[in-house]
């Protein structure tokens, strides 16, 4: 009865507890939310590149190296010669090597040459490899495949031309040398979206009369005698490596860092990746320590309507006190309630965030790459909503223990 | 049993504390049990604070006051809010419902603290709906939430949840001033008949001398108490 009268008392203030909920409600929302997308980042940024076991380029730091051979953020300092790229190609331990040319662009995205190795050992999200949407891989040495967001942006269907800038930024094209959109990849939500990826031949092609970052005066090389000259590259940006056998992993890493004719870097993308999110991860952890300041917030709201509701509740602590309730019920009472009112925001705070990650997260996905798995709430979010309801019992508390003072001096009849 | 009075006070003082000016005095008032008494006064002459120290939510501080034989000095607070709940049955002037609350669960919502009192209800709705019976209220009313009620049928809810269990002291304060004269005397009727069924004990405080007739036996406050302004 006590429960039920608790109940009754809320819904006599109806309005109060439903805005005080809310606002607890929105507060837990927010804040599972903000611890949502926090791990949902961190699992889509970790999951950009699975599959490769090393990735090695010229020297310099594990995470530039990650950002321009992963997140085509930045540019390599020095390449790696083809001589060296095949020494480690042929070594026991090597399953599969995988080259990048990077250095090229196409309006905003980054050009990438590689080979169609790429396209069988390039996986993200754990298992999932690239697939073709529409049209095909390259077949012509003047054939490109676009990345989802590229196609998107740019319109690019297979069939179209495209010209490739030199450099980036740069007003100088390649125009002699025009390409054709051979495919466009599905969506993939990491960096591929946003590259177009041509042949290792083909770039070394559209440099073939290049000298030192400049193009030499005369004219272009015609294709027809592009086509028919060896195109076997210098050098590679960086290269994508798998083992034989995971323990084999860092003895390569080692042998490759060791490497003598030519200084190279060997890195271990899982490695690299938590290296670089615990620089970016930064944001997401002020984000989250905001979103816990907003539950506080919203906590403290809840004390301040306890405790705006005790004077026009003096008459109904009289009455229990009358009919024999100690003041330490009436204590209980207040307590129960703001348990009551905080487990119904924290549960409604659960409904919130599941229909809202209903529908944002077809289009996370699509904008950002960022997927959210809407699975049952996880230990970890229903102990958050427990400690709300905890919290908002323990906070309660400081009226409580007032509306017990006050009960106490009190007694049965209400003095003003 | 019959020579135990259900009330005796004894030389004793009262002082709010934080209030130095004023303090109550009450020499001697006794009430014998199945006796009816009227306590006349007008506001402010320390009603309310009288009616405290009986029931236990306020000390004195000298001077002893006994219900049904127990001193209540000699009880920890919870012991007398227990002893208050088995004990006594209070109704108030106006607002003595939980408006929240139907009318059922705040006719047993002492029931709820008292447990002697709950031994004495075999079936606490049904003792309930025969209060209400007894007392001119529709059953209809009971799953009702009590602030849709009138003042007359409020008052007459707040009598059934005070003599619900039987207890042997029924105190009301100044329970008819919200009525009109006519269900004044239609409640006082239904209270007396309710207090002799149930061969309670009946202290009335009223300003009003006109329904003295109906008591064994008037006090006035003035007589009662010596009231003393300390100067300050």
């Amino acid at each position: 009865m006590i429960l039920r009268l608790a109940i009754g008392s809320l819904i006599a203030r109806l309005a109060t507890v439903m805005m005080t909920a809310l606002a607890i409600a929105l507060s837990v929302a927010l804040f599972l939310g903000v611890e949502k997308v926090r791990t949902g980042a961190k699992a889509s940024f970790a999951d950009t590149i699975s599959g490769t076991d090393l990735i090695v380029g010229a020297r310099s730091g594990s995470v530039q190296l990650l950002l321009y051979s992963v997140f085509r953020i930045g540019n390599a300092t020095n390449n790696v010669t083809w001589e060296s790229y095949q020494d480690i190609a042929n070594r026991p331990e090597v399953d599969w090597i995988v080259p990048i040319s990077l250095g090229d662009s196409h309006r905003q995205f980054r050009v990438m040459g590689t080979t169609p190795a790429f396209f069988d050992h390039y996986q993200y999200r754990r298992d999932r490899g690239l697939e073709v949407s529409q049209g095909h891989l390259m077949t012509d040495l003047f054939d490109a495949v676009v990345g989802y967001d590229v196609a998107k942006t740019l319109g690019y269907t297979p069939g179209d031309p495209i010209v490739l800038a030199h450099g980036i930024a740069s007003f100088t094209e390649h125009k002699d040398q025009p390409f054709r959109v051979a495919g466009v990849l599905a969506k993939t939500g990491t960096p591929v979206d946003r590259t177009v990826i041509v042949s290792m031949e083909a770039i070394e092609a559209i440099h073939v009369d290049w000298r030192s970052g400049a193009k030499s005066a005369g004219p272009s090389t015609p294709v027809e005698v592009l086509r028919t000259m060896d195109l076997t590259p210098k050098a590679v940006t960086a290269a994508l490596v798998g083992v034989k056998s995971p323990l084999k992993t860092f003895a390569l890493q080692r042998s490759i860092n060791d490497y003598a004719q030519e200084p190279l870097l060997a890195i271990l993308p899982g490695v690299a990746l938590q290296e670089l999110w615990s620089i970016v991860g930064l944001a997401e952890t002020a984000l989250l320590a905001v979103s816990v300041m907003v539950v506080i917030t919203a906590l403290i709201g809840m004390m301040a309507t306890l405790f705006a509701s005790l004077n026009e509740r003096r008459r109904e602590m009289a009455i229990f006190r009358a009919v024999g309730a100690s003041p330490k019920t009436i204590l209980g009472l207040l307590v129960l309630e703001a348990t009551l009112t905080a487990a119904i925001g924290g549960i409604t705070g659960l409904g919130l965030l599941y229909s809202s990650l209903v529908i944002a997260q077809p289009m996370l996905d699509s904008a950002f790459g960022l997927y959210l798995p809407i699975e049952p709430p996880a230990r970890r979010e229903l102990l958050a909503v427990f400690v709300v309801v905890i919290a908002g019992a323990i906070v309660s508390l400081v009226p409580a223990l007032r509306a017990y003072r006050l009960s106490l001096a009190d007694g049965m009849t209400v003095k003003s | 049993m019959s020579e135990t009075p259900i009330i005796d006070l004894k030389e004793v003082s009262f002082q709010w504390p934080g209030v130095t000016g004023f303090t109550l005095s009450v020499p001697s008032f006794s009430v014998a049990q199945g006796d009816s008494v009227l306590l006349l006064g007008e506001s402010g002459s320390g009603k309310s604070t009288l009616l405290s120290l009986i029931c236990g939510t306020a000390l004195p501080k000298s001077g002893t006051v006994e219900v049904a034989g127990q001193n209540l000095e000699h009880l920890s607070g919870g012991a007398r809010d227990r002893f208050r709940a088995d004990h006594i049955g209070v109704v108030f002037q106006q607002f003595n419902l939980l408006p929240f609350g139907s009318v059922e669960d705040n006719i047993l919502l002492p029931l709820r603290f008292a447990p002697e009192r709950r031994k004495r209800c075999q079936n606490p709705r049904d003792e309930a709906a025969k209060l209400c019976d007894a007392l001119g209220l529709s059953r209809r009313l009971l799953p009702q939430k009590a602030a849709k009620l009138s003042v007359g049928q409020q008052q007459r809810v707040a009598v059934a949840r005070a003599l619900i269990g039987a207890p042997p002291l029924l105190i009301a304060d100044e329970p008819t001033s919200a009525l009109d004269e006519t269900r004044q005397a239609q409640f006082l009727d239904l209270l007396f008949a309710q207090v002799r069924a149930v061969g309670g004990t009946l202290l009335m405080v009223s300003h009003d001398p006109r329904i003295a007739s109906r008591f064994d036996r008037t006090v006035s406050m003035s007589d009662l108490l010596q009231k003393r302004e300390i100067p300050s």
